[in-house]
């Protein structure tokens, strides 16, 4: 009895101790949301009271000084597009470099792992030679199809560590049916691969989302700026104008907050499948 | 026979080819280009590339103290931020793993910042520091808060390491979540049977058995501190006085700010060598530390 009554004493003190901790970890949030809609002369002076006024035009000056639903719509194009591609090419990589185990194709998924330990700042330099010769530069085609050669390692080396788990006596039957190679992946392998993609999708989608390096090189005109570049420029262009800056921050973050509470359970578990085997 | 050999070669191109293709064109040229360019004096612009032998690396070691400042400082950060987000996230994870009315929420909050990109989130911070800060130290009148943050060199290496581990520690935690709900209880239960102190089987039966998640997380860590950028552009942009300049952002105002393309390249490899290194040491260290339970 005594030791289920200090056990209980002890979890009540973590729970107190662990919810303030958890306030602090908002704070910076409740920092940005109360300034964002003060005015300039308010937020200066005191920054930690809550508004007496709230100034919502603060947000739509910076809806517009951030072109919002351009940059909003670029950044979903990029990530959905390169998402479902990267998706389509690294599983279908992945499951025949399992399935026919040549030479070739096991330096080829050396190669594809040793890639990983590049860091981007060793590419960007001749990157940018090459995208422009390419004619990738300024075009979210191009943003996308550097995606998928930066993505590519990764995704595949998720997808062959899961296609090995697959049986192959499932495969053979719908051989013996009489399906291609082609009819036996996209019919009976990719629908089985969806744990799988789920998780790659959450990695790839909080990489992209978030990327500002890489679109920064390929990216010039200002129409086709993605959020955290149109975020950027902001800040290059109003230094210190926070009654403009912050809302344009809360603007910017809020859509992956939506995505991250919406898909919570799938985020936590990607990450943990992601991580247990990278 | 030679249909079958055909259409093998067909499914090979099909299947891997697209993949092979953007790889090619996306590292693998570019990173040979990198290697070849980090011996020219190349400006980015220019059509003539000379050759310069070992030059660029010869000027990198001998004297360019900035980009040795940039190295010390990324180093020291790493050392910090690595020691203090794994600390964070492995006790978050541990008291989230107690039966808590709070938990869930609790590990959505820590999580949370997570999901924002090291700009936005620095850009965030840089108010946090200018202005939230000294709004609480006028509240509560405590100097700690009314230090000059990221005007002052020593503070705004703790800026930043403030930020990385508010970022980070919620991801580390949910990868120390699934590694200690792994831990048998009844393994802890006949330890606590045994007499074994809270701090004993912490020490020798717990950490032991998540030793493969310390392996990522550890790697996690370092991997993201080492090549840190984002952050350090939008929160100190590497000042004041270049102090907290890392070295992804020293590659990329000596090729971007200065033109300078050939000794940009050269750090850049020299950059790929350390962290292949230190990514190998690191694997090889915590592997041969698991146990099997």
């Amino acid at each position: 009895m005594e030791t289920t009554k200090n056990y209980r004493f002890g979890t009540v003190i973590t729970e107190i101790v662990m919810v303030l901790i958890g306030l602090l970890f908002l704070i910076p949030f409740y920092f940005l949301f109360v300034n964002s809609v003060k005015t300039f002369g308010d937020l200066l002076t005191n920054s930690a009271a809550w508004p007496e006024v709230f100034q919502w035009g603060n947000y739509a000056n910076a809806w517009e000084k951030i072109s919002f639903p351009s940059a909003l719509m670029n950044s979903l194009i990029v990530t959905i597009v390169s998402n479902l591609l990267l998706v389509l090419i690294s599983s279908m990589a992945a499951y025949r470099m399992v399935r026919s185990n040549t030479r070739f194709n096991r330096i080829l998924f050396g190669l594809f792992i040793a890639a990983m330990v590049i860091p981007f700042q060793s590419i960007m330099i001749p990157l940018v030679t090459v995208t422009s010769n390419l004619g990738l530069i300024d075009s979210l085609g191009g943003l996308i199809i550097c995606y998928l050669g930066f993505g590519a390692p990764m995704s595949i080396f998720l997808f062959h560590g899961f296609v090995k788990s697959v049986p192959l006596e499932i495969e053979e039957a719908a051989r013996v049916d009489g399906s291609s190679a082609y009819g036996v992946f996209f019919r009976i392998v990719f629908p089985l691969m969806k744990p799988m993609y789920v998780t790659v999708i959450i990695l790839n989608t909080l990489w992209i989302w978030n990327d500002y390096l890489l679109p920064s090189l390929i990216l010039q005109s200002s129409n086709l700026r993605t959020i955290p570049i149109a975020t950027f420029a902001l800040f290059g262009q109003y230094t210190k104008q926070w009654d403009l800056a912050l809302p344009a921050l809360v603007l910017g973050i809020m859509p992956i907050i939506i995505f991250f509470l919406l898909m919570q359970r799938y985020i936590i578990q990607g990450i943990t499948a992601g991580s247990v085997k990278g | 026979m030679k249909h079958r050999k055909s259409s093998q070669l067909l499914q090979q191109l099909v299947f891997v080819g697209p993949s092979v293709v953007f790889f090619i064109l996306i590292i693998v040229v570019p990173f040979l280009l990198g290697m070849m360019y980090s011996f020219t004096d190349w400006n980015g612009v220019s059509a003539s590339i000379n050759w310069v032998g070992l030059d660029n690396f010869v000027h990198i070691f001998a004297n360019d103290p900035k980009f040795q400042n940039a190295f010390w400082f990324t180093v020291r950060f790493t050392v910090v931020g690595v020691i203090l987000t794994n600390v964070i996230g492995f006790f978050l994870a541990y008291f989230l793993t107690k039966p808590l009315k709070t938990r869930n929420i609790l590990r959505t909050i820590f999580f949370m910042p997570n999901v924002i990109g090291g700009l936005l989130l620095g850009f965030i911070w840089q108010f946090i520091f200018v202005k939230g800060f000294s709004a609480v130290g006028d509240v509560t009148g405590w100097s700690f808060f009314n230090l000059p943050w990221l005007g002052d060199e020593p503070t705004a290496f703790w800026g930043i390491v403030i930020v990385f581990v508010w970022q980070t520690a919620g991801y580390l935690m949910v990868i120390y979540i699934s590694s200690l709900t792994n831990v048998s209880p009844d393994l802890l239960e006949a330890a606590e049977i045994d007499g074994a102190s809270r701090g004993q089987v912490l020490r020798s039966i717990i950490l032991p058995l998540i030793m493969p998640g310390v392996t990522i997380c550890l790697f996690l860590a370092i991997s993201w501190s080492f090549k840190m950028f984002d952050l350090n552009l939008s929160l100190t942009k590497g000042g004041p006085f270049g102090s907290t300049e890392s070295v992804a952002l020293n590659i990329y105002n000596e090729a971007f700010v200065n033109n300078r393309y050939g000794i940009g390249t050269a750090k850049a490899f020299i950059f790929f060598v350390i962290v292949a290194i230190i990514t190998m040491v690191q694997v090889r260290l915590t592997k041969s530390k698991e146990v099997e339970a």
